[in-house]
Formats: structure tokens, C-alpha cells, sequence
């Protein structure tokens, strides 16, 4: 089943590169950092951890992945992340949502809406706190380099 | 020498085909100043909204206003353009063959042909089934849906000028389909279909890009970026549910 995952993020990630039209050499990269971070959601999940902190966690790692990507390659980021973070949109919980509405559900139709709302907050708070995180150690780098 | 004239046009430009592909907007107004200061305006000023770029190349001097009508998300583009502008800030590019460069850039046709986009968008479709815990069964279903789906939307973004509505049609046919082929019995849970071939649609960039911006500051971009998510998964939402109503 782990694999099947792998397998299914692995793919669906480097189809979206392809539909968001990355860089032909990039593609197989996106594929793997869609897979690190579905990977890594599944695992917290598995283990109970709610999916708002998974999906935080996930995102952080794929922005970590990305920025290490990127410098290397001397690449704009956003070029891995965005096809990276696809399989931790909520897609799936919108759509509950959207379901539950027409069917004159509204309690259940807007806890399930806040849910989607939260995991896209949490999606963007992961991306942000990473890129905060190497403008943190890129001026402790100036400084020291000053320093001396 | 360099006249300001073409320094304008070229930060412009730059900005233009970043901010129609998809980079985020701090990068935008970053790259457009960094430009300028890498021929020696320290003191440029930028602007940069979802649908327009205003820029100052100095406090006082007339600020210059580029209109972003379309925005799509196309990674290459962006890419390209940041080559461009690492170039300029190593000094290796005068503004007129920067400039030329650009226009290839904005012009040039995107990488992949319209087959393999939609069999990417095909594939995406089934494997985000699997992800959402649909079984093998409903792997065939949903790329069937999904191809189909994506072929209407990009059929009808150009036959449509308003894009919610293409993507209210899209979102239609992908219902019929999911729904039907259910009713002849392929496919085990109709909802992991609908889900999984739904995924190419969804606005996944923009709700994610809409936050950041606001986390960042720019609250204009990330509130009118956000406006764009809504109205898409709005439209979505809306053709799935006319189909649930009518099954």
C-alpha cells in the first residue's frame, strides 16, 4: 500500500509539472518532491496525527526540499514546490464540502469547508516558515561574515 | 550608454511575463528593483497586483503602468526570465539584447504539445484516485473523466472569454462522465472518481499563492488572487453539483 502511494504521488506530481509546464529536466524532480511530501502527510496520518499538523509538516519538508533544489540548480522555487505541494491541496475536502452543500447539509457542509480551509493555511504556513527560516540563517551568515 | 527609457521597458517586460506565468509577487517587484540597481537606479519603485505593474525607475520621476489581462501558470517562462535577470546582475547583458530576449521569451510557444498535457492531466486524474484511497477499479474511470474534462477547458478557455465559465462546463462534463459510467458499472465509489478527475481544475496554486502573499504583505494580490480561487472552485463545485441533482 506504502508503495502504491509512492507510486500514485510520484506520478501525479510530474504530471502537474508537465500541465504547469516546468522545465523538461525538472520534471522528474517534481515527481519526487510530491512523493517526499505525500509520503511523509501519509506517515504522520497513519500515525494519527491530525491532518491540519501533517499536512504543516509536509509542506515545510517540500520547501525545504525545494530551496535545496533550487540553489543547486540555480532555479526559481517555485518550480518544485508548486507541483510538490498538489497532492496536499484539499481537493478531496472541497469537494465533500461542495457535496454536502447541494444536499442541504450545511453543519457538515461548512465544518468540512474550514477543514479544506485550514489545510490550505497550513500548506502556506509551511512554504512561508521555510522560506523565513533561510532568510533567518542567510543574514546569521552575513553577520558572521562581517563579524570576521 | 543606457537610456532610462529602455531600462523601464526592459523592468516592465520582466515583470509582465513573471507575473502572467505564475511567480509569486515579492519575486516580481525583486526582480523589477534588483534590475534597475544592477544598472545603477538604486531608488527604483515597484507595484505589482494580479492584474497590473506600475514602476518608478526614481522617487518623482512619471510611473509607468503595464496592464496583466491573462495569467496562466507556466513554470519554463519563469524560469527563463530569472536566467535573464541573473544575467543582467552579473553585467553580462546590455538592456536592448536583455530586452530581445525577453520578447523571445513571451513570444515563444510553450514546451509541451496539447496531446501530452492532456495525457499528463489524464494520468494526474487517476493517480490522484488511487491517493484518496480509490481502489484499481476506479483508476480507468477517472482518467477518462479527467482527459475529458481537461480537453473541454482548454477547448473552451479559447472560445470563452470569461474562464469560470469554461471551467463551469468542464466540471460538468467531468460529472456526466464520472456518473454515467457508474450508472453502466465501471468504477467502485463514484466520489473517488469525481474527486481524483476534478484534481487538474482545481486552483491549487492560487489558494496556496494567496496566502503566502498576504502572509507577506501584499494584501491587494493576496485578496484578489484569492477572489480568482474562489470563483474557480466555485465554478467547479457548481458543475459537479448540477450533476448530482440530476443523478
Amino acid at each position: 500500500m506504502l508503495i502504491e502511494y509512492a507510486i500514485a504521488s510520484f506520478f501525479a506530481s510530474a504530471a502537474f509539472g508537465i500541465i504547469y509546464q516546468a522545465p523538461r529536466n525538472a520534471i522528474i524532480k517534481c515527481g519526487l518532491v510530491g512523493m517526499v511530501g505525500w509520503m511523509i502527510y501519509v506517515s504522520l496520518v497513519w500515525k494519527e496525527v491530525d491532518s491540519v499538523p501533517a499536512t504543516l509538516i509536509a509542506s515545510f519538508v517540500i520547501a525545504l526540499v525545494s530551496q535545496t533544489l533550487a540553489k543547486v540548480y540555480k532555479t526559481p522555487m517555485i518550480i518544485f514546490s508548486v507541483p510538490g505541494i498538489i497532492p496536499l491541496v484539499p481537493g478531496s475536502l472541497a469537494y465533500d464540502a461542495m457535496r454536502n452543500f447541494v444536499q442541504n447539509d450545511y453543519s457538515v457542509a461548512i465544518s468540512i469547508a474550514a477543514k479544506a480551509f485550514m489545510i490550505s493555511g497550513a500548506i502556506a504556513f509551511g512554504l512561508v516558515f521555510s522560506e523565513v527560516l533561510n532568510q533567518i540563517i542567510k543574514k546569521m551568515r552575513k553577520t558572521k561574515a562581517q563579524l570576521r | 550608454m543606457e537610456s532610462t527609457e529602455d531600462l523601464i521597458e526592459l523592468c516592465l517586460l520582466m515583470g509582465k511575463i513573471m507575473q502572467q506565468n505564475g511567480a509569486e509577487t515579492y519575486r516580481v517587484e525583486d526582480t523589477m528593483t534588483r534590475i534597475a540597481q544592477s544598472f545603477g537606479r538604486a531608488e527604483s519603485q515597484s507595484y505589482v497586483t494580479p492584474t497590473g505593474i506600475m514602476f518608478t525607475i526614481s522617487p518623482g520621476a512619471p510611473a509607468k503602468l503595464v496592464r496583466v489581462s491573462a495569467r496562466e501558470t507556466n513554470l519554463e517562462k519563469v524560469n527563463l526570465a530569472n536566467n535573464v535577470s541573473r544575467k543582467i546582475a552579473s553585467g553580462d547583458l546590455s538592456t536592448q539584447v536583455a530586452y530581445k530576449e525577453l520578447r523571445k521569451i513571451e513570444t515563444s510557444p510553450t514546451d509541451y504539445s496539447m496531446l501530452i498535457q492532456i495525457i499528463a492531466a489524464t494520468l494526474a486524474s487517476g493517480f490522484f484516485t488511487l491517493m484518496f484511497q480509490g481502489s484499481w477499479y476506479d483508476f480507468l474511470p477517472a482518467c477518462v473523466a479527467g482527459g475529458l474534462g481537461f480537453i473541454a477547458l482548454m477547448n473552451f478557455i479559447r472560445l470563452f472569454e470569461i474562464k469560470f465559465v469554461a471551467e463551469f462546463i468542464a466540471s460538468l462534463l467531468i460529472g456526466f462522465t464520472a456518473f454515467s459510467l457508474f450508472s453502466l458499472g465501471i468504477g467502485k465509489e463514484v466520489d473517488k472518481v469525481v474527486v481524483g478527475s476534478i484534481m487538474p481544475l482545481v486552483p491549487g496554486l492560487l489558494i496556496t499563492n494567496a496566502v503566502r502573499d498576504l502572509m507577506a504583505g501584499h494584501l491587494i494580490s493576496g485578496l484578489a488572487k484569492g477572489a480568482e480561487a474562489f470563483l474557480t472552485a466555485f465554478a467547479i463545485g457548481a458543475g459537479i453539483a448540477v450533476m448530482f441533482a440530476l443523478f
